[in-house]
């Protein structure tokens, strides 16, 4: 087997978050977005992440690229650890891992035009590039993600999100980065043009042999485009698999509600169907539940979830679960 | 009778470019009870369409047709005569619940307000009958939250105040503009479900304007399918999607990934959303269909009864539309 590209082993991120009214001497709150998380993700495969607002999905994401730091754990970048990367590996790290983010038209800068947008992480990391191959590679990415070449001069603004979405991408990928993350580069858009870019993230990964992890709240979306799926709850990993096994099987309680939580579109299925509603919030980051930390919200808790956190369990091929009392269980109903 | 009979609704814009008409000749009721769903992408019109029938309209908006609510034209009255079929008729959920709150004023305060204008109620009255609709809307220990700023509340629990507040004075119709769009899947389906039960207990009408076709197909009665502020289809949901007979319809349904169903590639509707400024004299979504006749840009398109309680506009008919796009 191939070594994995992209290596999580027992990551946490926290971050210290002054009380309200503190004192100097006050110790700051831990808040752990990410808690022990250990995830491989190989060449050319595409990694999907789930969960809620505040499941730690995008902070993940970002001590992947080295813009928030990892306070446990290693992240391993081809064999070489990022918090151990001389200065020479680190800008080939940040060059090889390129981000796609959410909101097309703030991830650009309005007052660059489109075509210096998308050659600058070219020009920061290959500052020799002569002018003139610049443009021409401005040009292969634009064509490449369906912009017409000759839009190099316009602005942001004159644009449709859609539009946006693929100049984030073509500025993704000039660099011809290996691994793409994607932090939820969908979500903004209207239904017909969301169709659009993802077949062009999933024909451009197959092109040019991209890893990708896909980051959206959207399974849907995310079990169209991925390999893999890691469901996140609170910071922690709750279930791992094949994206058709986790979504048409799933074992984790929480992975179970969210996806009896999707509608549809066929009121035939939607009629037939039995959707048990989650109930409450997602509790606070700051004062996690003690053991399981979905022990609060889920149906099947036992008073034994408070006091240890489940291991992910390799309960099947391809598939971890973090809960002892997981079992499969068919939400949706056949098409 | 139909609760709410809009016709020929169209709303225009004076900008710097000239006018843009936002909506274009619109014409749809809603019965007694009854759930309608307005789908549409962005600046497919539907929000606009809400907000003239609430007069909530921009300043250099304006709204002509008419909006009959119980046989009384909203568009003409005047500020004092709408401001009491608002709230007391027809209550309104916006997007947003956090920008929708005021954040300096206590939930208690803004709420009591909406009775204190409305009913004449004394503040303690008031106070009284709100805290009985956050538990009407089951927030937890609601006696005690009341009191608190709207940023204290999660994002779910902002949308229900927000539900308790538009059903404060029993409006007999409940617009629901994209209530769900800021929350994630599983608070909304709490969202969903509740609305439903609130439906059934208030005795409400519905407009549930969305661009998700999975809320539409759980929750909706009638489908209304919008595309450059005109209509492209209507009809009960059941029938509108499963034998969809506009092209847009089609292709909008093919352009949903499915968590039930395994595809390599999803089928895409090519181009953009339309351009309100510069839209074609034909049929609105001509350049972006795939079985667009030459004519069908610049002859104007009429809305036909289909069956009964049906209509589409298309100019090519139903069974050509799914010969050539290979549906039903």
């Amino acid at each position: 087997m191939a070594d994995p590209i992209l290596s999580i082993r027992d990551v946490s991120v926290t971050f210290d978050v002054r009380p309200q009214g503190a004192w100097p001497w006050t110790p700051s709150l831990k808040l752990h977005a990410v808690s022990k998380l250990s995830v491989d993700l190989m060449p050319g495969e595409t990694l999907g992440l789930v969960g809620e607002s505040g499941s730690g999905k995008s902070t993940l994401a970002r001590a992947v690229i080295g813009t928030i730091p990892h306070s446990g754990g290693r992240i391993t970048y081809e064999g070489r650890d990022l918090s151990e990367m001389t200065a020479q590996e680190t800008r080939r790290h940040r060059r090889d891992v390129q981000m796609v983010f959410q909101d097309p038209l703030a991830a650009l800068n309005p007052r660059m035009t489109v075509g210096d947008i998308i050659a600058e992480p070219l020009i920061t990391h290959e500052p020799d590039t002569p002018r003139k191959q610049v443009k021409a590679r401005v040009a292969e990415l634009m064509e490449k993600v369906g912009l017409l070449p000759n839009l190099i001069n316009r602005y942001p603004h004159e644009f449709s999100g859609g539009q946006c979405q693929r100049i984030g991408i073509a500025r993704a990928l000039i660099v011809k980065p290996k691994l793409l993350i994607c932090d939820e580069p969908v979500s903004a858009l209207d239904v017909s043009v969301q169709a659009q870019v993802v077949n062009l993230l999933k024909d451009l990964q197959a092109e040019m042999g991209l890893s990708m992890i896909f980051i959206a709240h959207d399974l849907s979306v995310v079990k169209h485009i991925s390999d893999r799926i890691m469901v996140m709850y609170l910071g922690c990993p709750m279930e791992v698999g094949l994206a058709k096994g986790v979504t048409a099987e799933p074992r984790h309680p929480y992975t179970q509600a969210l996806i009896s939580s999707v509608p549809i579109p066929d009121p035939v299925l939607e009629a037939a169907r039995e959707r048990p509603v989650l109930e409450g919030d997602l509790p606070s980051p700051l004062n996690p539940p003690s053991g399981c930390v979905f022990r609060t919200r889920c149906p099947k808790a036992q008073p034994s979830c408070a006091q240890a956190r489940p291991d992910m369990d390799n309960v099947a091929p391809d598939r971890f679960v973090a809960c002892p009392f997981q079992e499969v269980e068919k939400v949706l109903a056949d098409a | 009778m139909a609760l709410l009979d809009v016709s020929d609704l169209t709303v225009t814009f004076q900008t710097n470019d000239g006018p843009v008409n936002a909506v274009n000749g619109l014409s749809f009721d809603v019965s007694e009870k009854e759930t309608l769903a307005i789908v549409g992408e962005s600046g497919s019109g539907k929000s606009q369409t809400a907000f003239a029938i609430m007069g909530l309209l921009a300043k250099n908006g304006g709204a002509t047709g008419r909006v009959e609510f119980e046989g009384t034209d909203l568009l003409s009255l005047n500020k004092r005569q709408l401001n009491k079929v608002r709230s007391n008729q027809i209550g309104m959920i916006f997007q947003d619940p956090m920008t929708s709150l005021n954040p300096y004023i206590r939930v208690s305060d803004q709420m009591a307000e909406v009775l204190q204008l409305h009913k004449g109620l004394s503040k303690k009255d008031a106070i009284a009958e709100a805290v009985q609709m956050l538990d009407a809307v089951r927030i937890p220990d609601a006696k005690s939250r009341i009191s608190m700023f709207p940023h204290e509340f999660s994002g779910g629990m902002r949308q229900r105040i927000m539900i308790a507040m538009a059903l404060l004075c029993r409006p007999r119709l409940l617009i629901a503009d994209e209530p769900t769009t800021a929350l994630d899947v599983t608070v909304q389906a709490q969202i969903m479900k509740l609305l439903g039960e609130i439906r059934e207990e208030f005795n409400t009408a519905v407009i549930l304007i969305t661009h998700d076709l999975g809320i539409v197909a759980d929750f909706c009665d009638r489908t209304l399918v919008l595309y450059g502020g005109q209509i492209m289809e209507d009809g009960p949901t059941g029938e509108v999607f499963a034998d969809s007979t506009h092209p847009y319809t089609a292709g909008l349904l093919k352009a949903v990934p499915r968590l039930d169903r395994d595809t390599d590639s999803l089928q895409t509707i090519a181009g953009e959303p339309p351009d309100m400024s510069n839209l074609p004299a034909g049929c609105p979504f001509s350049p972006r269909c795939e079985i667009a006749r030459d004519y069908c840009s610049t002859r104007p398109l009429v809305l036909e009864p289909l069956g009964e309680d049906r209509t589409r506009a298309c100019h090519a008919s139903p069974a050509e539309m799914k010969q050539e796009m290979k549906v039903g």
